[in-house]
């Protein structure tokens, strides 16, 4: 299996190739669109990528936590996370591809 | 905001585009994410996130209604982690990690 770490670089030629736009705008459509999704959870709104996912921004409670290696007691402090929720879609298609050939 | 949405926020910017267009590329980038983690890729987008495939491992579940063990079998998950700058932008600046 591959095992290949994709970046934006990848993505722009992808797009390149499938809408013929200058590999420049392609960039800023994929730029655009990243922010575009930051900026929607940075003001609290859920991203829901039909057949993609959804991004959820979740607030956590401060807590007392464990460093798993030392056991220490350690305070986590309160924050605002983002969560995927890979759509049933997305699911599908990644479970298909990898039946049999599990890996960590 | 929905897929939709976010297609019209783009076009409003893009003009020169038909939102057809602009369609097609927000697609070929989540398909693109997606064909990725089929193949066992990473996806890594500095300042959003990482896009992986986590593995679960086969449990013995319960079905809730009636309490019967079930057999849960091992699968492959997508999974994302939010970037260090995204991590920042939800936390006034500060990414609760370094900590």
């Amino acid at each position: 299996m591959a095992d290949k770490t994709l970046t934006r670089a990848d993505i722009v030629e992808r797009l390149h190739e499938v809408t013929n736009l200058p590999r420049q705008e392609c960039q800023m459509i994929l730029e655009d669109v990243l922010e575009t999704v930051c900026a929607e959870l940075e003001r609290d709104q859920d991203v829901k990528l039909a057949k993609f996912g959804n991004f959820v921004v979740r607030k956590k409670n401060q807590r007392i936590g464990r460093n798993p290696k030392t056991g220490e007691e350690a305070s986590i402090s309160a924050r605002r996370v983002v969560t995927f929720k890979p759509s049933p879609v997305l699911r599908n298609r990644i479970e298909t591809a990898h039946q049999g050939g599990g890996r960590a | 905001m929905l897929r939709s949405e976010l297609v019209a926020r783009l076009s409003n910017k893009y003009t020169e585009l038909r939102p057809a267009e602009v369609e097609l590329a927000v697609d070929a980038i989540l398909d693109e994410v997606a064909a990725a983690l089929e193949r066992g890729d990473r996806v890594e987008l500095r300042g959003f996130g990482a896009f992986s495939v986590r593995r679960r491992d086969a449990r013995t579940g319960r079905n809730p209604r009636t309490g019967a063990a079930v057999n849960i079998r091992s699968k492959n998950v997508p999974f994302f982690k939010a970037g260090k700058d995204l991590r920042s932008r939800l936390n006034n600046g500060l990414d609760p990690e370094d900590r």
